[in-house]
């Protein structure tokens, strides 16, 4: 039998580029999955996508699906009829296709059910439709009166089976498209039906009527000649991989030309330029390497013309000089705000509301400057700096050019705080406040900017859990998940010790929560939220520390222990513990200190008394209660000062020396002596080894 | 009068080489809607026609008011007032795409010389509780059209799918006659006894606005129109569809819709004024919605969007 190959071609209005990738890998997996489940096996597969074509190419598949045959156990052979026919309605057969077998149980009727192979055409069939109608686009469509829906209208299937007798066309009508053996060409320079008569004919007649399948290709033809354009004239193309990937969706043939952009707008910051250019024109920014301006732009056309493009750049040359015209107008309005002080946008910022509970961007901004200066010291910046940044941080929010391009907001403060001449920590402040956006993104280092970032981040969450806006679920509207693991983020990056309780009893203070005297019973519910929102932060730690391989009951056992609102000192105790447990003393010092603990446990329910001073080594009856006495006593000696020092390394690696001692007391050892005093000695001698432990960590919430 | 083998020389050849193109491909020429509007997609002859299954296809200019992007005429390309051609046919023809490269062939835009893109633009309008997939049209880079297949209208899902092609006339004009001002552009041919550009016709009214829209519109009137169209608009349809003067059904969906456009640019005036803050945006915009949303449901109930007595009964 002649092994066929299958080649289908989707053929649609412009799919928008940032979907085309994806949509060839589900087109490929759809139907290949749904010819292997039916029976149609294949040797290799390949997925392509252009702006207005998916395509798959299947190779050495299946003629048709194997015949199956399936054996069905039937009632027993002196069963009643009633009950035989009901047997063979179900299977679809008469009384002579069973067999009579002999069993353990006794006579009983089999049946065997051959399944016939299909076609693979039928298969094929079957297989796109139910692909076509259930294709996971991330928005789809209707069009004209039809009810099937795509990502835009879908004009044509190509579905052909490929032998050696030639191209045959899979039968097929999905709302009323046709499978058919024809495509179509590039829209402008090669329209007309095309037909195809198998994978390689269809590449070269594609490539011929000028479509580039492959988006590969076309994006290493892009870059291929974008290189070389701006090398020849000493210039750098800004690499930018998201952009070139969605370039590579806009065309089916590339061609790359190169402009100037007009001396005017030189002058502008690069960010800028490169901002406008990317996000309005999806032009390439190049770069001159020697003065790290950018000098010239890249467009890709998606045709070739008569006059080698000149129209076409010169228009492209049009719409950015129009457009960059506006970031100048903007920039050159924005620097006379900025150099009379900023005090038009921070005025503007009393209109802006940050949130109908919290009041406005300048209440936010006054909030943020109290508190940047009160946490300046424990990061190390000048409080006057911190507080100045703050009220700086956010004008910008108030420039043209940000209302304009509001992804530039922060770099655009930075610039004009600059302008202005004041301090370059106070302007870089300004960029950096908003960071880590991401758990990938760098968080800021300079104390400055670290004193307005965490202020910016900590006045958030405590104004949304003041106001009870705590993120449920899957919904956190205001980012607050992102604000707890950017305060976390900065402190232990950048080694900070901050009294995290402290800072947000007084910033929840300046919302509005009253903490009221001791004895009033609100406020103990007040305390609850400094509590609760301490929960919400280290439940974001346990994600963080997760990440980076340390388990949730490690991190427990470190929450546990006091100090816990020190998120720094939490993670180093954390870090550890976790490198601790990884040796071998660690876990089985673990296990001791567990069975220690139980014994210890039981004993004091049995007794009704706590075991916990009192140990002395002149009970001690074996060397092994001697030899475990002194090793508490060293490591004791080590782990305490260690502890006050913060040192946790030291502290474990003593506590997990105790490993030994500990397993050689209790091989040795019965702690449950008749002699009470003796007993007593050791129980109190556990009760040690439970407090040197504890004082590490909280032992007992280490799972396993 | 438009002979389009030749290069259009004037805004208004641009406008009427659009009209008779259109018109030759089978649309109803309609006139501009007598009211203030942001987009041509606020004339009821499209968001309203897009509902209920009748067919349709119609062509028009309309002129369109953006009070926030008023530059006293100084800008090369923004304007406060400026104008839309909008083709809106039901159901969207298969060869939608052609016959709008059809039109730009038709205005001068020769498809050999330059680069004709479909970029991927989805359309959401949150006034009008509407979306629809689609494109923006480059012609080497710059947005020349707005192409759209509707999915919803006034929360209403579109069925058959109304193609919707918007051009935004000024730019458009000024890509082909290849000028770099706006108000530089000749409205009527240049070489008219009378000659008169875009500025001749706009500049002193882009002026006269700017200045009224940013700092003089007096906002404690605009905020009471907007409630009183605001409760107008439900007053209108809160009315019985029979009317008990003429015995007749008569839903007013369409003077209920006025008021809806009414609110919605008196908002982008109180926008401009700068006396919305933006919490207070978004309910502003809900509430517009909710109008549109209202008379989307009434005209519905209307025989032009598909009410017959049979489908009562």
């Amino acid at each position: 039998m002649p092994v066929p190959d299958l080649l289908i071609e989707l053929f649609s209005e412009e799919i928008p580029a940032r979907m085309q990738t994806r949509a060839a890998g589900d087109l490929k997996k759809l139907v290949t999955d749904g010819l292997v489940e039916a029976g149609l096996t294949y040797a290799s597969a390949a997925a392509f996508s252009t702006p207005r074509r998916l395509t798959l190419t299947i190779e050495g598949a299946l003629a048709a699906s194997p015949t199956t045959v399936e054996e069905r156990k039937g009632p027993k052979a002196d069963a009643p009829e009633k009950a035989i026919e009901g047997f063979l309605r179900g299977a679809g057969l008469t009384r002579d296709d069973l067999e009579e077998r002999d069993t353990p149980k006794g006579k009983i009727l089999f049946a065997k059910i051959t399944k016939p192979g299909r076609p693979a055409a039928e298969i094929v069939a079957e297989v796109l439709e139910q692909t076509i109608r259930n294709f996971p686009w991330p928005k789809s469509m209707r069009w004209g009166s039809g009810t099937l829906k795509w990502v835009r209208p879908l004009h044509s299937i190509l579905c052909i089976l490929v032998t050696e007798e030639g191209a045959e066309v899979v039968p097929m009508d999905v709302d009323g498209i046709k499978a058919g053996n024809t495509t179509q060409g590039h829209r402008f320079m090669s329209p007309g039906a095309i037909t195809v008569r198998n994978f390689d004919d269809y590449t070269t007649k594609l490539q011929r009527a000028h479509v580039v399948l492959d988006a590969s290709e076309r994006a290493d033809a892009i870059w291929h000649d974008a290189t070389n354009q701006a090398f020849a004239q000493g210039l750098e193309v800004v690499e930018d991989a998201g952009l070139l990937a969605e370039v590579a969706g806009l065309v089916e043939w590339p061609v790359v030309l190169m402009g100037k952009i007009d001396d005017d707008f030189l002058g502008l910051p690069p960010e800028v330029l490169q901002t406008s250019m990317k996000e309005h024109q999806k032009f390439f920014s190049v770069r001159n390497p020697k003065t790290g301006r950018i000098e010239r732009f890249i467009t890709v056309a998606n045709r070739e013309t008569a006059d080698n493009g000149a129209t076409i750049l010169a228009g492209n040359q049009k719409v950015l000089s129009a457009r960059l015209a506006d970031a100048k107008f903007f920039w050159e309005n924005d620097l006379r705000t900025a150099n009379a002080g900023m005090t038009d946008w921070l005025d503007a910022l009393k209109n802006v509301t940050f949130h109908n509970k919290l009041g406005t961007q300048a209440d936010l901004v006054d909030r943020m400057a109290t508190l940047a200066r009160e946490i300046a010291p424990a990061v190390g910046a000048d409080p006057d700096q911190a507080e100045r940044a703050a009220r700086l941080a956010k004008a910008d929010l108030a420039s043209e050019m940000v209302y304009e391009f509001p992804e530039l907001q922060g770099l655009m403060g930075r610039y004009y705080i600059e302008a202005m001449g004041e301090d370059k920590a106070i302007a870089a402040a300004a960029q950096d406040h908003y960071a880590p956006l991401g758990p990938s993104d760098d968080v800021p280092t300079a104390p400055v900017s670290v004193a307005v970032a965490l202020a910016e981040k900590i006045d958030k969450l405590t104004g949304f859990w003041a106001i009870d806006e705590k993120p449920t679920g899957s919904k956190d509207p205001f980012a607050l998940r992102r604000a707890a693991l950017g305060v976390i983020r900065i402190l232990v990056e950048n080694d900070l010790t901050l009294d995290l309780s402290e800072a947000s009893r007084s910033t929840l203070k300046g919302h509005g929560v009253d903490f009221g005297n001791e004895t009033d019973p609100d406020n103990y519910k007040n305390m609850d939220i400094g509590l609760n929102l301490l929960a919400f932060i280290h439940d974001r730690l346990k994600v963080y520390l997760r990440d980076q391989g340390i388990r949730h009951d490690i991190i427990d056992a470190c929450i546990a222990m006091p100090n816990n609102d020190d998120l720094n000192l939490l993670v180093k105790r954390a870090r550890a513990l976790s490198d601790t447990l990884k040796t071998d003393d660690g876990e089985n010092l673990i296990q001791g200190f567990k069975r220690a603990n139980n014994i210890l446990t039981q004993a004091e329910e049995a007794d009704g008394v706590e075991y916990s001073y009192g140990a002395d080594p002149k009970f001690a009856e074996t060397d092994e209660e001697r030899a475990l006495f002194a090793a508490l006593d060293t490591a004791e000696a080590q782990i305490t000062p260690a502890m006050q020092a913060q040192d946790f390394t030291t502290a474990m690696s003593a506590m997990a020396g105790l490993r030994a001692p500990i397993d050689a007391f209790f091989t040795a050892v019965q702690v449950n002596s008749d002699n009470a005093t003796v007993r007593r000695n050791r129980l109190n001698l556990l009760s040690r080894i439970r407090q040197i432990c504890l004082a590490v960590a909280d032992l007992t919430r280490i799972e396993g | 009068m438009s002979d389009t083998s030749t290069a259009p020389r004037s805004f208004q050849e641009i406008i009427l080489r659009l009209q008779t193109y259109w018109a030759s491909k089978g649309c109803a020429i309609l006139q501009p809607y007598d009211m203030e509007v942001g987009a041509g997609t606020f004339h009821p002859a499209t968001t309203l026609r897009s509902l209920g299954a009748q067919p349709w296809a119609a062509a028009y200019v309309q002129p369109s008011r953006r009070p926030t992007d008023g530059r006293y005429g100084e800008n090369p390309n923004r304007l406060q007032h400026y104008y839309q051609y909008q083709v809106l046919i039901k159901p969207s023809p298969p060869d939608l795409q052609e016959l709008y490269l059809g039109s730009l062939q038709a205005i001068g835009i020769d498809a050999s010389l330059h680069d004709i893109r479909f970029v991927e633009d989805d359309w959401e309008s949150p006034t009008l509780g509407a979306w629809g997939l689609g494109w923006e049209v480059w012609c080497d880079g710059m947005e020349v059209s707005q192409f759209t297949y509707f999915q919803q209208v006034g929360g209403h899902d579109c069925s058959p799918v109304s193609g919707e092609l918007t051009y935004g006339l000024e730019r458009l004009a000024m890509y082909v006659l290849a000028v770099d001002h706006v108000m530089d552009m000749p409205f009527n041919d240049p070489q008219s006894p009378i000659p008169l550009t875009y500025g001749d016709v706009f500049k002193q009214t882009e002026e006269e606005y700017a200045r009224w829209n940013f700092d003089v519109a007096n906002t404690e009137v605009l905020l009471r129109h907007f409630e009183e169209a605001e409760a107008e608009c439900k007053a209108i349809l809160d009315q019985r569809h029979d009317d008990p003067k003429t015995g007749k059904r008569i839903v007013m969906a369409h003077p209920a819709y006025d008021q809806a456009i009414k609110a919605s640019h008196i908002f982008n005036l109180l926008d401009a004024r700068g006396v919305i803050s933006v919490t207070e945006r978004q309910a502003y915009i809900g509430r517009v919605r909710a109008l549109t949303k209202a008379c989307a449901d009434a005209f519905v109930q209307t025989r032009a969007g598909g009410w017959t007595p049979e489908a009562v009964a």
